[in-house]
């Protein structure tokens, strides 16, 4: 479903992706593990084309993202969560909900969604950034879901939340799975990641140096440690 | 009849309206200044060019095609609207990614070239516009006689305000606005074409001068300077309302064009300054002006 | 000793080529200096001394710019303000004209001090904004205010005996005395830029939190650019106010803030050099210019645009930038 070969990124002059090659299938969570400035965001960026000086090849369902305009590319159906989450704060919790344009047929309706996220329900007209951390990340997530996207790519959706959050954000995300989302999630929390994830892929340096599928996780744990550097 | 601190109401009154009038351009063109800065990040210094040159758009319109005030109320904004895009599109977009100072320069030598221009070919003296016939006459209210042309203006701007108002806080459109003010690059993501939403912005903002030139022709003259110390004026209203605020500029832009009014009638020396001195107390006082949000 | 070798090497080039761009300084200031004391002879001495007059504004006003980061768009009202208290002081007062200009500097110094406390609680874009809205004010007084004799201005302002000695209605003796305020300008700027001060600004300019933080109190490094710049405006003011023995409006238009902004921009921003450039050619461009039929503002409208979109460094900008290039 994506097929990414030999990706280099730049931000100006400075080269921050060494050839990233990596492929998701329909219907798999992938997760990228790596330490600080590996290049996992990077690699999400570049998707998306907000990091625009790329070289190599970036295919979603076939078609090559790299050469697209920016704003098509979320039209063929991925959804994209920040990091830094994105919440408007001049916008309403509601605003914030159908902010995003529904690319696709099947999106979720606002009702599933607040099945999904209770406790999104019944604050529609609150401020988007008055919500606590764990409902922005909700909200963030939640917004994609209604533009019918297939793809979600997910970046560090656990990062400074709450353990009891981040278990409802988990129960979400295989939610997602179950009903066929393909999800790309960019985790430090690897522990979270084991979870959900069919396959990690690590990387180190701008690139990817190994893949290790889930079953696998545990005869790897030395390897990945080593990786990670805990 | 009453009078009120010695001064007889008729002329009182009669500042009054005119300070109104004043303040309902002060709010369109303060109004549209805002949303462009907000999207684009560029203190528009052609403003007030654009501004007169909405003017004598509906001035060439009546003049050369005999196409009258309605029709160039429409005509004269859209052609406005269709400069900027231009000048968006060609120029200020190459300018984005360096400091937005180079942004303020530009559009300085872009209202140059226009006002320039327009002297050049039009000179100094101003051209009357007439008062479309619907609009008439006055009405004598009693405590003051009230032309109805004033009356239209300053009704008319406020509802167009409102309007902008109302589509930029309340409509779905108006949510992608404030998106893209806030984090263009998340809009983007999301499959909104934001460049051409920036385009649209300003010329949207510009627009706005431009219907304000066609409201002032037929009360001032049409005069290739008229937009030049106004704009001035303008950008003092923008730092005391503040930058953040779409209703804080409609709000200050009329509050301030009041007071000008009234400064007119009980010290008329100060009235030209009366806008700089409340300028530079709310700077000591609240830096960000009163309706903006220290970033 | 292997490791240290590049970077002794580094620091020696960088030495060499500090030293030589010193040289270099020096030798363009002499040779700039030397045309200038040859020039009258060759030049209208009026257009030289009009020229001085707009090079030293442009420098002041590029001390703000090109040094704190600082961008005003209301330098006329320093300039335009010291042009009427001196016109006022040699005519009214009949002040000899070291006195009256520097009267005309003081004001324009204590305006600066006023308008500079209020400005620079904002920074970018506001600070231009304010400034400007600031420097509209003056120019509403100017025209309102008795002693400024509103659309007429201040005509026929006497130039005076230099110091009792030097007869300024010699055109030759005056240039020379401006060439010499000039210089002594221009050499106040170098000096501030070279200071200690002058490096702190940089500091502030490049990055304001971090100046902050190591403990300086920018704000008041920023008024005191701010005063220092608005009274060498002044002090061209002043001057100019002698020499076309006239003060008037258009000296505190804000398309006179706009000229100064174009000239230093059009020679180069942040350049020793470039204001002066930039004056020469502007004020070279609309003498030219005024005897064609060709409207003035447009022209320079146009050049201001081009300067923006393709040409941000400025003459000297874009001179020093390839010559740096050459050498890398």
């Amino acid at each position: 479903m994506l097929e990414m070969r030999d990706l280099h990124g730049f931000y100006g002059e400075s080269h921050v992706l060494h050839g990233v090659s990596l492929n998701v299938q329909q219907g798999e969570v992938v997760t990228l593990l790596g330490r600080n400035g590996a290049g996992k965001t990077s690699t999400m960026r570049s998707i998306m084309g907000i990091l625009s000086k790329r070289r190599g090849s970036i295919k979603f369902q076939g078609e090559e993202l790299i050469g697209m305009a920016q704003h098509k590319v979320p039209r063929l159906g991925i959804g994209y969560v920040p990091e830094e989450r994105g919440i408007f704060s001049s916008l309403s919790v509601d605003e914030n909900l159908t902010l995003p344009p529904v690319v696709k047929e099947g999106g979720m309706t606002v009702a599933q969604i607040h099945d999904l996220f209770p406790n999104l329900k019944g604050r529609g007209t609150t401020q988007g950034t008055r919500l606590s951390g764990g409902e922005q990340q909700m909200l963030a997530i939640a917004r994609i879901l209604r533009t019918g996207a297939t793809l979600i790519l997910l970046d560090e959706p656990t990062e400074g939340l709450a353990p009891v959050i981040i278990e409802q954000i988990g129960v979400a995300v295989r939610a997602l799975k179950a009903r066929g989302f393909t999800i790309v999630l960019v985790e430090q929390n690897f522990r979270f990641a084991a979870t959900i994830a069919d396959r990690h892929y690590v990387m180190e340096e701008g690139h990817v140096v190994d893949m290790i599928p889930n079953d696998q996780l545990h005869a790897n744990m030395d390897k990945l440690h080593t990786y990670l550097g805990v | 009849m009453f009078q009120l601190l010695g001064i007889p109401p008729q002329a009182l009154f009669g500042q009054l309206l005119l300070g109104l009038i004043n303040g309902s351009f002060y709010a369109l063109l303060s109004l549209g200044l805002a949303v462009i800065f907000g999207m684009l990040n560029v203190v528009n210094m052609a403003h007030g060019a654009l501004y007169m040159v909405g003017a004598f758009v509906a001035w060439l319109l009546l003049t050369y095609v005999g196409i009258g005030y309605w029709p160039a109320l429409v005509l004269a904004p859209l052609i406005v609207g269709a400069l900027g895009l231009v000048l968006e599109r060609t120029m200020l977009r190459r300018l984005y990614k360096v400091d937005h100072l180079y942004g303020l320069l530009l559009t300085f030598g872009l209202a140059l070239i226009f006002e320039g221009a327009f002297r050049h070919q039009f000179g100094v003296s101003g051209q009357p516009y007439p008062i479309p016939d619907l609009l008439k006459g006055g009405t004598n209210l009693g405590f003051m006689f009230l032309p109805t042309y004033r009356g239209w203006v300053v009704g008319f701007s406020i509802l167009v305000c409102g309007a902008t108002w109302f589509a930029i806080e309340r409509t779905k459109l108006g949510a992608y606005l404030r998106a893209a003010t806030e984090n263009p690059t998340l809009v983007q993501a999301f499959g909104i074409n934001v460049p051409v939403m920036v385009s649209l912005t300003y010329g949207f903002g510009v627009a706005l001068a431009g219907l304000a030139g066609v409201l002032a022709a037929p009360i001032y003259q049409v005069n290739p300077l008229m937009g030049a110390n106004l704009i001035i004026v303008v950008f003092a209203v923008v730092v005391i309302g503040g930058m953040g605020s779409i209703l804080g500029a409609i709000v200050t832009g009329l509050g301030l064009g009041l007071l000008e009014g009234v400064t007119k009638v009980f010290y008329p020396e100060a009235s030209n300054i009366v806008v700089f001195v409340i300028m530079a107390v709310v700077l000591m006082i609240k830096p960000a002006g009163l309706f903006g949000r220290e970033k | 000793m292997t490791t240290r070798s590049p970077t002794q090497t580094q620091a020696g080039l960088r030495l060499r080529a500090a030293s030589g761009a010193a040289t270099h300084t020096a030798l363009l200031m002499g040779g700039g200096l030397l045309v200038a004391v040859i020039a009258p002879f060759l030049l209208y001495p009026v257009f030289l001394m009009k020229v001085l007059c707009f090079a030293l504004f442009a420098c002041a006003f590029n001390l703000l710019i090109g040094f704190a980061g600082l961008m005003s768009f209301g330098h006329a009202a320093f300039f335009g303000s010291a042009a009427y208290v001196t016109a006022h002081a040699a005519k009214v007062w009949a002040l000899p004209p070291e006195l009256a200009i520097l009267a005309g500097t003081a004001s324009a110094a204590v305006l600066g001090l006023a308008f500079g406390a209020l400005a620079i609680r904002r920074q970018g874009i506001y600070f231009a904004m304010i400034t400007l809205a600031l420097s509209q004010m003056v120019f509403f007084l100017a025209l309102q205010l008795p002693f400024t004799h509103g659309e007429d201005g201040i005509q026929a302002v006497p130039r005076g005996t230099l110091f009792g000695l030097f007869d300024l209605t010699d055109s030759m003796t005056m240039y020379y005395s401006v060439l010499a305020i000039f210089v002594a300008g221009f050499a106040l700027v170098w000096r501030t830029v070279h200071s200690p001060f002058g490096q702190v600004l940089k500091a502030i300019r490049e990055n304001e939190p971090r100046a902050i933080s190591l403990g300086y109190r920018t704000e008041r490094y920023k008024l005191v650019a701010f005063v220092l710049s608005a009274s060498l405006a002044g002090m061209a003011g002043a001057t100019k106010a002698l020499v076309f023995q006239l003060a008037s409006l258009t000296d505190v238009t804000w398309q006179m803030s706009g000229e100064v902004v174009l000239m230093t921009l059009l020679g180069g921003m942040g350049t020793l050099f470039g204001p002066v450039v930039g004056a020469a050619l502007v004020v070279t461009l609309e003498s030219y210019l005024a005897a064609t039929s060709l409207p003035v503002p447009v022209v320079i409208g146009c050049i201001f645009v081009v300067c923006v979109l393709v040409f941000r460094k400025g003459i000297v900008g874009e001179i020093k930038h390839w010559f740096e290039n050459r050498s890398k």
